[in-house]
């Protein structure tokens, strides 16, 4: 009887933690193994090659425009969406303007993180677009056609246009994200720099910030995890190309899977991002435990 | 005089935010004005000005663009959006009433286990889940989303709760025990209505987030038939081939749910997201 008592705390657990074995954490291990195997999507045979996947994975010529391309995606989006994106939270924390006025401001900024990243994409195709686009037209219409470009069309302008594409959607998210964190600092602390005579600049980095810095830090990594498992935002805009110029990790490791059928190598290019996200991650949880208390 | 100084400079710094924050508004929704503008146009205008103002408002744009497939993609996102919800929610919440309500040996390590799942993205599991779904004969139908929707949920789900249950107050309990509920019954009737407010955030969360997906919804499915919004949205393009001002009113439709629901519900939605951001 007693026994029973015992175990049925664990009937609550179960299903949930199943779940998550069985569709997270076993689908993540045999990753691991698939990395080792040459394979295909329509049969089940599999050969061993051992490390033969990674070779080619290190050694093709598109490796090193992927690493480029994630880690502008990264690079710029800490510029822009955290360094940027505080700057603005802690404007719109400064006070000067209503609060009606600074929250309607917040929820614009923030509205295009709930659209779909495939809308996003599809949207920009149009904006880009080099016939009848937002930004071509513009340019002739106030009489700069030299200006105009082929956008996503430039080998070398793709990945950029689509990195300023994610800024336009997250920078909100993030802002939205450190003004909570700013109005989470208790108002004792401001009041006494007030008293003691700090303006708003020095208010702004000598209290604000170093009490958020949990925040900043946990916003970094989500941004540069986010960086890493880039997918979607390049499938719905290059697919990649032109060429192989926009090319990431997310989307080679797609197209191996799916149209090259060399699961192989997709699954070795899974490791790799598992290899970059999970360290990641590791310091972000160790940043919020910290920040717990 | 230093007063008068001092009112100056506020009022200047005050005007130039506003106009600051007022940029940033116009980069925010100028494409989106110009994709609804064009959105109402011919094909034909768009290309000769697609900055000019439409001759008619052609928002019968908007009827094609539903008719034309929107609408079932609709209804299968609201279908697979539903049953997830509600599977991650009550997985969910279920574990982390295990966890918090009972001291149990090894919950810590259930907890990080679990929480770790966080940790891993999506694309890892991507060729692994395909095969196992096609050997289970779940590939191609609403199974093959919902069950990795619901596995990649679960650990912030269960996070957000753990941490709103395990401040809900143990007395709130004992009362139910003196009176004989068994644990199922205290889930139900006393921890389950206490946490409206946490069941509405992890509920918005994780709409927005179900509700958006693609990497598994490109992958999984292949019969129209079952295509949510996302991925509809990409195959709509495909199926329109020029017809650009109706897949621009597509676009807008296909982006109006959740925006609408943020503005109805924006407190819920800050809580959940601020929340697990902090601390996942």
């Amino acid at each position: 009887m007693k026994k029973k008592t015992k175990l049925t705390p664990y009937l609550y657990i179960i299903p949930g933690l199943l779940m998550v074995l069985g569709f997270v954490y076993i689908p993540i291990a045999v990753n691991l193994v698939y990395s080792f195997f040459r394979l295909s999507s329509y049969s089940s045979s599999m050969k061993f090659v051992g490390l033969d996947n990674f070779r080619r994975l290190f050694t093709s010529e598109t490796f090193p425009i992927m690493i480029r391309n994630n880690v502008y995606y990264a690079v710029i989006s800490l510029i822009v969406q955290v360094g940027f994106g505080t700057a603005l939270a802690l404007l719109l924390e400064s006070k000067l303007a209503s609060e009606r006025f600074r929250s309607i401001c917040r929820n614009i900024y923030f509205i295009p993180a709930l659209v779909s990243l495939t809308a996003v994409g599809l949207m920009f195709n149009f904006i880009y677009n080099p016939q009848f686009g937002m930004l071509n037209t513009f340019l002739k219409n106030i009489g700069l056609p030299q200006l105009q470009q082929t956008w996503l069309g430039d080998k070398n302008l793709a990945i950029f246009c689509i990195i300023a594409m994610s800024q336009w959607q997250f920078t909100g998210y993030i802002t939205l994200l450190m003004v909570v964190a700013f109005q989470n600092i208790s108002s004792d602390y401001v009041e006494a720099a007030i008293i003691d005579g700090a303006g708003p600049v020095k208010r702004a980095l000598s209290i604000m910030l170093p009490l958020a810095k949990e925040q900043l830090l946990v916003c970094s990594i989500i941004t540069v995890i986010g960086a890493f498992k880039l997918f979607t935002e390049v499938y719905s805009t290059t697919s990649g190309g032109p060429g192989n110029s926009s090319q990431v990790l997310g989307l080679f490791l797609y197209q191996n899977a799916f149209l090259h059928d060399d699961m192989g190598m997709a699954a070795a290019t899974g490791v790799l991002i598992f290899v970059i996200t999970v360290t990641a991650s590791i310091f972000q949880l160790r940043i919020s435990h910290s920040g717990e208390v | 005089m230093s007063d008068d100084k001092y009112v100056v400079k506020h009022m200047v710094l005050k005007i130039l935010l506003h106009v600051f924050l007022l940029i940033l508004v116009a980069i925010i929704l100028l494409p989106v004005c110009w994709l609804i503008l064009n959105s109402l146009k011919t094909n034909q205008e768009m290309f000769l000005n697609s900055l000019a103002l439409p001759k008619e408002w052609r928002f019968v744009n908007y009827v094609t663009a539903w008719s034309k497939g929107l609408v079932s993609y609709f209804k299968n996102s609201i279908i697979i959006s539903a049953i997830s919800i509600f599977f991650i929610l009550a997985l969910s919440s279920l574990m982390a009433y295990g966890l918090t309500r009972f001291n149990l040996p090894g919950s810590g390590f259930l907890f990080i286990l679990v929480l770790g799942g966080m940790a891993l993205s999506e694309q890892v599991a991507l060729v692994p889940l395909y095969k196992i779904l096609q050997a289970l004969k779940l590939y191609n139908t609403r199974a093959a989303l919902v069950l990795p929707y619901v596995a990649f949920r679960i650990p912030f789900t269960m996070f957000l709760m753990r941490s709103y249950f395990i401040s809900i107050p143990k007395e709130l309990e004992e009362a139910a025990i003196v009176d004989g509920c068994n644990s199922l019954q205290r889930f139900l009737r006393i921890i389950l209505p206490i946490s409206k407010p946490v069941l509405a955030s992890c509920a918005i969360v994780n709409l927005n987030n179900v509700w958006n997906e693609f990497l598994f919804a490109n992958v999984f499915l292949e019969n129209r038939k079952l295509m949510t919004i996302p991925i509809g949205l990409m195959t709509f393009q495909g199926d329109l081939k020029t017809d650009y001002a109706v897949m621009l009113a597509g676009i807008l439709i296909a982006s109006l749910p959740m925006v609408v629901l943020f503005l109805c519900m924006s407190k819920q939605f800050v809580r959940g997201l601020t929340s697990g951001a902090v601390k996942g």
